[in-house]
């Protein structure tokens, strides 16, 4: 992605989060994201996010399985190597239940998983930039992006108007690279 | 009248005075720690059986099966019983990380993580054994459906052996992603508190670049809920499919439809008991009592004799069943071989532990006992240990050509393979108490304000209003 100039907001209660994130917004700044400890629910409406489709994805992955499962006993056993085993049919359906329900199972949890973890861009050594150590621990951390015709000392005082305790400017990679964390890295856009 | 913020039976999931950051000091500290004593012992010690195991498991890939005390009668032995036992145990970590967050049981949070953890290891134990008793492990991968040289002559679906395989696998699969998925948050945590760079690169490396991003937070509560809705049906076709590994045969003892039901109750059941063994040790050594409450000990145990009760009542209908279908080799199976004859022991031993012993549990003062907790969670143990072999064993050692009638007892290698396994279970578990967060810190986060003592108590000042002033103040600005 690309280096950025943020304004970022610890908040210290979710309580004070939710009207923040109403007023940043109706004020107009661009919010770039909210980092919190544990899910807030809710939060991700206050903030104007769509509602997620990883469970269709996870429901296509899932007849997907089926599908494989089903056709491929079928085609084992009626086409490819018909069996006679103890003179019982060759398209024994109930036979076939559990390792369909088993596939159908398999191919959904690893599917939403790997979609999972393309959707948020994670793998192991990726890197992003943590705007405060404590937004894993019980900070909760709103990042605004500014450009150079946003007033940041101007979206500074917003912040602490709307009751952010530790509020600074930040310059960072918006989107994430190979590194490790305990290395400062000079990220080049 | 009186206003109640909720039922007074509702106990706080979260004791003591906490905040956020608190609950990450208490759960996260003991990784930053240098561990105890006891844990270097412990972890020797399971080291020791570990190795035990493997050269008990070379002797028998070595010499052959045929160093296992199993003949021509008695096919299925140990090796057998211990299979599904650790199959079984692994069960109570999917119940309480799916169906229970489907149910929005809140105390799930304090022993999600362990419990999780602990059907992982669990079933990485009870894969060993259908493995080594192949004997040619060599060619294990003969039973994946994989084209071949041979015809293709493919692998035999209508089997509920290899229906086995799918199940285990996929279980172990599955089991492993949702682990996973809710650690990454946490070792986020650990990551971003880190004061040494070894343990700042290695949990961001496991982290997988986390940052607790509102959206990703979104997706991955998605994630969790599908999780424990595929889960769930799940957990119930593992131990279904296992129990078809008998119940499609035509051995007496075996042949009956009340196995699924009955086997999955016994799953829960034993694997409660697990949980129970394994946190009660893990909750003192930490000092993770404010987390894992006598609630959660109580809750469990309520579990233990619900389960144990269902196998109380499968136990009785067997013997009903075996006398009143009138079929003359059921009857002897149940009555002559099983609670009487040379292994009539082991089914007593089987009742007295998995049916007398937890009735004490309808008792709230031994619920709430965490040693007869502890007691009684090994006798569980024990006792379902003995329910696999019962079923095994009785039913294969009376077969129906009497010259053919045998006895059984376990050769070394037998005994050295089940210990190996503890071993390896607990040389996991050990690692995972010292480096993984044991209890989930985000979840727990996120019900500590509707469930934390501290912020109960300050619900206090609403249930002394009155009802009227309570709804004045609450409506006027509407």
């Amino acid at each position: 992605m690309a280096v950025k100039k943020f304004v970022v907001g610890s908040f210290d209660d979710e309580a004070v989060l939710f009207p923040a994130v109403k007023k940043v917004r109706q004020a107009g700044y661009k919010i770039h994201d909210v980092y919190t400890p544990f899910p807030v629910h809710g939060l991700d409406h206050a903030m104007g996010l769509r509602e997620t489709s990883l469970h269709t994805a996870g429901f296509i992955y899932a007849i997907t399985g089926t599908t494989t499962a089903l056709s491929f006993m079928s085609w084992v056993f009626t086409t490819d190597w018909p069996m006679n085993i103890g003179g019982k049919p060759h398209f024994p359906l109930p036979a076939f239940i559990p390792i369909t329900f088993e596939l159908t199972v398999l191919f959904s949890a690893v599917g939403m998983v790997m979609t999972f973890m393309y959707l948020c861009q994670m793998a192991p050594f990726v890197k992003k930039h943590i705007f405060h150590p404590r937004q894993t621990d019980d900070l909760f951390v709103m990042a605004i992006e500014v450009s150079e015709k946003t007033n940041a000392e101007e979206v500074k005082g917003f912040l602490s108007s709307v009751g952010a305790k530790e509020i600074n400017e930040q310059t960072a990679e918006a989107g994430w690279w190979l590194g490790r964390f305990d290395r400062e890295d000079k990220v080049f856009a | 009248m009186h206003l109640k913020y909720e039922s007074t039976l509702r106990e706080p999931l979260v004791d003591g005075v906490k905040d956020y950051h608190q609950v990450t000091e208490d759960i996260i500290s003991p990784i930053e720690a240098k561990p105890g004593k006891l844990w270097y012992i412990g972890l020797f010690i399971s080291i020791l059986l570990l190795l035990f195991g493997v050269f008990s498991v070379f002797w028998e890939v070595y010499f052959g099966t045929g160093v296992w005390n199993l003949n021509k009668t008695i096919g299925w032995g140990w090796d057998i019983t211990n299979f599904v036992w650790w199959v079984g145990i692994g069960h109570a970590g999917t119940l309480i990380s799916a169906i229970l967050l489907l149910f929005r049981q809140g105390w799930r949070t304090g022993v999600n993580r362990a419990a999780e953890a602990m059907t992982i290891f669990a079933v990485m134990c009870a894969g060993q054994f259908p493995i080594w008793h192949m004997g040619r492990v060599w060619m294990a991968f003969f039973v994946l459906p994989y084209p071949n040289t041979r015809g293709p002559l493919w692998v035999n679906f209508n089997s509920p052996l290899l229906w086995d395989v799918f199940a285990i696998s996929t279980y172990f699969t599955v089991s492993l992603l949702f682990w996973y998925s809710g650690l990454l948050p946490d070792f986020a945590t650990v990551r971003d508190r880190a004061k040494t760079k070894l343990r700042k690169m290695l949990y961001g490396v496991a982290s997988f670049g986390w940052t607790g991003s509102t959206k990703h937070w979104q997706r991955h509560e998605s994630l969790s809920l599908v999780l424990a809705g595929l889960s769930t049906p799940l957990v119930l076709s593992v131990h279904t499919i296992v129990s078809f590994d008998f119940a499609t045969s035509v051995i007496p003892g075996w042949h009956t439809t009340i196995f699924p039901p009955y086997f999955v109750a016994g799953a829960i059941f034993s694997g409660f008991a697990m949980v129970q063994t394994l946190l009660i040790i893990t909750r003192k050594i930490l000092g993770l009592e404010d987390y894992i409450t006598l609630g959660h000990i109580e809750a469990m145990n309520k579990v233990i004799v619900l389960t144990g009760s269902i196998v109380g009542v499968a136990y009785l209908t067997e013997l009903f069943m075996a006398w009143y279908s009138g079929v003359q080799y059921e009857f002897d199976t149940f009555y002559k071989f099983r609670a009487a004859g040379p292994l009539g022991w082991s089914y007593w031993i089987m009742m007295t532990c998995n049916v007398i012993s937890p009735q004490v549990f309808w008792f709230r003062k031994m619920r709430r006992n965490i040693m007869v907790t502890f007691i009684m969670s090994i006798i569980v143990n024990i006792g379902m240990w003995f329910e696999r072999f019962v079923i095994i064993c009785t039913s294969l050692y009376r077969d129906y050509l009497p010259s053919s009638w045998s006895y059984y007892r376990p050769s070394w290698p037998e005994v050295g393979f089940y210990l190996g396994t503890f071993g390896l279970f607990f040389t996991c578990y050990f690692l995972f108490a010292k480096y993984f967060p044991v209890i989930a810190v985000a979840e727990i986060k996120s019900i500590l304000k509707t469930s934390g003592k501290n912020f109960k108590d300050k619900m206090d000042v609403y249930e002394e209003q009155s009802v009227e002033k309570f709804a004045h103040d609450n409506t006027a600005h509407h």
